[in-house]
């Protein structure tokens, strides 16, 4: 029982700081009808300028995040502006091809960079801990809890309390109508994906301080990300967040009851369930397009 | 021309920039691609007269083994420096061609046969890992090409009945009997009584896990936890929460270095303080661990087996040593067992060839396959019907105050004594 319980707490927490690397894929989807490939090595990309700042500037990781946020909602721009906005025709297709190489000159560019040692993030929250019960709960884990919960709740209240939340929304719901009532839809997909990039920022700082990585590390990371919005249903916030706390809770509860090798089996079971009857996912797009 | 095409145009001459950077520092595949043109009188006329000896060699230079495949091309690299500095083999220089495999066990299958059929490489060395070694050494054996490696000693490469794969390293299934003849030699009153096991279900970690739990079974230690994980398990949380669970004295992991460092940290957020704790691989990985892991205290008394140390005295080894730092800065301590491992199986090739004065594969295999005991880094290299070398030694070694230092057996040089039991996180 008390592994369990174990697991039931080890999932949530892993699987807030997944919700948040995951939302911006799911964000950028819903928006923009692109399949960005590259979220994990944005995120890892996260994960090294908040390792940079504090090992050349001594800079809190959680504090770095007012810098290294902005940098990479610019660095989104960018992106956007250069490689997909210039894809007019079978976007969702290219946008996979498109993101996978800048997924590749990114991995490249950080293996020049800081080497392809595994690095991990430091800070005297990482490792401590305090008691519940029998019990130890990391600070890490409870500060990127509530870092995931701020962020996207924040980003909630974005998308339904702003003016650009309604144009991002008629956007979501119909490309073509949104332009025709005045919506600047380019606009809205820039900032969209910048929005979505600084969120690996967030995510990547938060991975890192709960995993090493390396450059490389994107391979295991988007897979897992493709999954999870897969299950919540393409364009999903709400989705993203359940799906991304259920994937983890599933597997640590089945790691430690049964055997982590049958972790992934039985999770990836539920989802073949849920997409038999649910082919859009848990929220998928119908849904999104009602709220 | 407009700003998105200006953009590209500089994009593009960024990224020519970086990849020329990256190419003009000493990179171990410049270096060796580089016409061995030379002013250094001592090497003879001859050695830059004749066509250089290709070596093929396909390592793991991105995805998860990349660690591991860079300093495997540094040790690959140190050798061929060495031998063209010493005049080259058989009066040739050794040119290295070495193409990066990502990691993917497909990906060494094509560049194996693209280095024999396509570059035709005179030989070919081994890649990193048991994983990538299996389909390697079939692609090199169907051309009846040796291949001769230093990372591939899972007992699955030798039952495929091949007879050209050698690895002059320890047999992995071996790694860990150090450490159980350690255990089982210690007082009746001191020696623990219960152990954990996890490892993945990868060809170098199981065998090592599986044959040291038959040892420590035989003798008296009991398993209250075995656990297999996949390879490509990301999140460590429950299965270290179930070694922490069993409250074993001992914990004994199959991991590679992701893995451990994630247990080590779980270990502490738990504040669990085994007796002893092994891993298979990863704490060898001089800084790559240690910086990592949290610094020297925390590294404090977790071992690891492993055949080979900067300070034995092996044949070469000290120049090995010297060599890296010269080349590549850093410490003694700071090099990775792989760039041993590498070294000797370029070592071992040399001796093979100069007693054969042939490049010759099938004289090569001969050669490998006489009996003849052969000098590496890593020691003594004897190679049984399989290919596995049954000379070779096997190591227990642990971190002690930032150095990671041989314990096991006791008459090694520069043994200590190991710290039992080990001292709680800080």
């Amino acid at each position: 029982m008390q592994l369990v319980l174990d697991g039931i707490i080890t999932g949530l927490m892993a699987g807030s700081i997944y919700a948040l690397m995951a939302s911006g894929l799911t964000l950028i989807f819903g928006v923009m009808d692109i399949i960005n490939v590259g979220q994990g090595a944005l995120v890892i990309l996260g994960a090294y300028l908040s390792y940079l700042l504090q090992q050349k500037f001594h800079i809190d990781l959680f504090l770095g995040l007012l810098i290294t946020m902005p940098l990479m909602f610019l660095f989104g721009l960018l992106l956007e502006w250069a490689f997909i906005r210039p894809l007019k025709r079978d976007r969702t297709t290219l946008s996979i091809l498109v993101t996978f190489a800048i997924a590749l000159v990114i991995e490249g560019v950080l293996g020049l960079l800081f080497t392809t040692n595994m690095v991990k993030l430091q800070a005297w929250y990482i490792n401590a801990s305090f008691r519940i019960g029998s019990f130890y709960i990391a600070y890490v884990h409870i500060f990127g809890f509530i870092l995931s919960v701020i962020l996207l709740g924040g980003l909630y209240l974005l998308l339904y309390r702003t003016k650009f939340g309604y144009s991002l929304r008629a956007s979501m719901q119909n490309r073509v109508a949104a332009e025709l009532i005045g919506i600047d839809v380019e606009r809205v997909s820039a900032i969209t994906f910048g929005i979505g990039v600084a969120l690996a920022a967030a995510g990547g700082m938060a991975y890192g301080a709960t995993s090493s990585f390396n450059p490389a590390s994107h391979y295991d990371l988007i897979s897992r990300l493709l999954v999870i919005i897969i299950l919540a249903g393409m364009g999903s916030l709400r989705g993203a967040l359940i799906a991304s706390l259920g994937m983890l809770v599933v597997e640590d509860v089945t790691s430690v009851l049964w055997s982590p090798v049958w972790a992934s089996t039985v999770f990836f079971i539920i989802l073949i369930i849920i997409l038999v009857v649910r082919p859009q996912g848990l929220f998928g797009q119908r849904l999104v397009r009602r709220q | 021309m407009n700003k998105k095409t200006l953009f590209y145009i500089a994009l593009a001459a960024v990224l020519a920039f970086s990849a020329a950077c990256a190419s003009a520092t000493p990179s171990p595949t410049a270096v060796a691609t580089a016409a061995p043109v030379s002013t250094d009188t001592s090497v003879p006329p001859t050695a830059t007269a004749l066509p250089p000896i290709k070596i093929g060699i396909s390592l793991s230079l991105s995805g998860d083994f990349s660690a591991d495949g860079q300093a495997f091309q540094q040790g690959y690299q140190l050798w061929a420096d060495t031998v063209n500095a010493n005049g080259g083999l058989l009066g040739r220089q050794v040119q290295l061609d070495i193409v990066s495999d990502a990691s993917s066990p497909d990906q060494v299958q094509t560049n194996y046969q693209t280095l024999i059929n396509v570059n035709h490489d005179d030989l070919v060395f081994g890649p990193y890992s048991t994983l990538l070694t299996k389909p390697a050494s079939v692609v090199a054996n169907r051309y009846g090409y040796a291949m001769v490696e230093g990372a591939g000693g899972g007992p699955s490469v030798f039952t495929q009945g091949l007879n050209n794969v050698f690895d002059v390293s320890l047999p992995v299934a071996n790694n860990l009997n150090s450490f159980a003849q350690y255990l089982l030699a210690l007082p009746a009153n001191q020696r623990p009584t219960t152990v954990a096991y996890a490892t993945e279900d990868d060809p170098f970690t199981q065998p090592q896990v599986d044959t040291v739990k038959a040892l420590l079974d035989a003798g008296g230690i009991k398993s209250l936890s075995y656990q297999v994980y996949p390879a490509e398990t990301t999140d460590f949380n429950p299965i270290a929460d179930k070694l922490i669970a069993s409250k074993a004295q001992v914990i004994v992991v199959g991991t590679m270095l992701p893995d451990i460092l994630a247990m080590v940290q779980r270990f502490q957020q738990q504040h669990f303080n085994p007796q002893a704790l092994i891993a298979t691989a990863g704490p060898d990985q001089g800084d790559q661990f240690l910086t990592p892991v949290g610094g020297a205290k925390v590294a404090e008394g977790i071992m690891v087996p492993n055949g080979w140390y900067p300070e034995s005295n092996n044949p070469g080894n000290a120049d090995m040593v010297n060599a890296y730092i010269a080349k590549y800065g850093g410490k003694a301590a700071d090099i990775s067992a792989d760039v041993a491992e590498a070294y000797s199986v370029g070592q071992v090739v040399q001796q093979a060839i100069q007693k054969t004065q042939s490049l010759d594969n099938a004289k090569l295999l001969a050669e490998l396959h006489s009996g003849d005991t052969f000098d590496s880094v890593q020691g003594p290299v004897k190679f049984d019907a399989t290919g596995q070398n049954v000379a070779a030694t096997a190591y227990l070694f642990q971190w002690q105050n930032g150095a990671l230092v041989p314990v096991y057996p006791a008459g090694a040089t520069n043994a200590v004594s190991p710290e039992f039991p080990k001292p709680n996180w800080p």
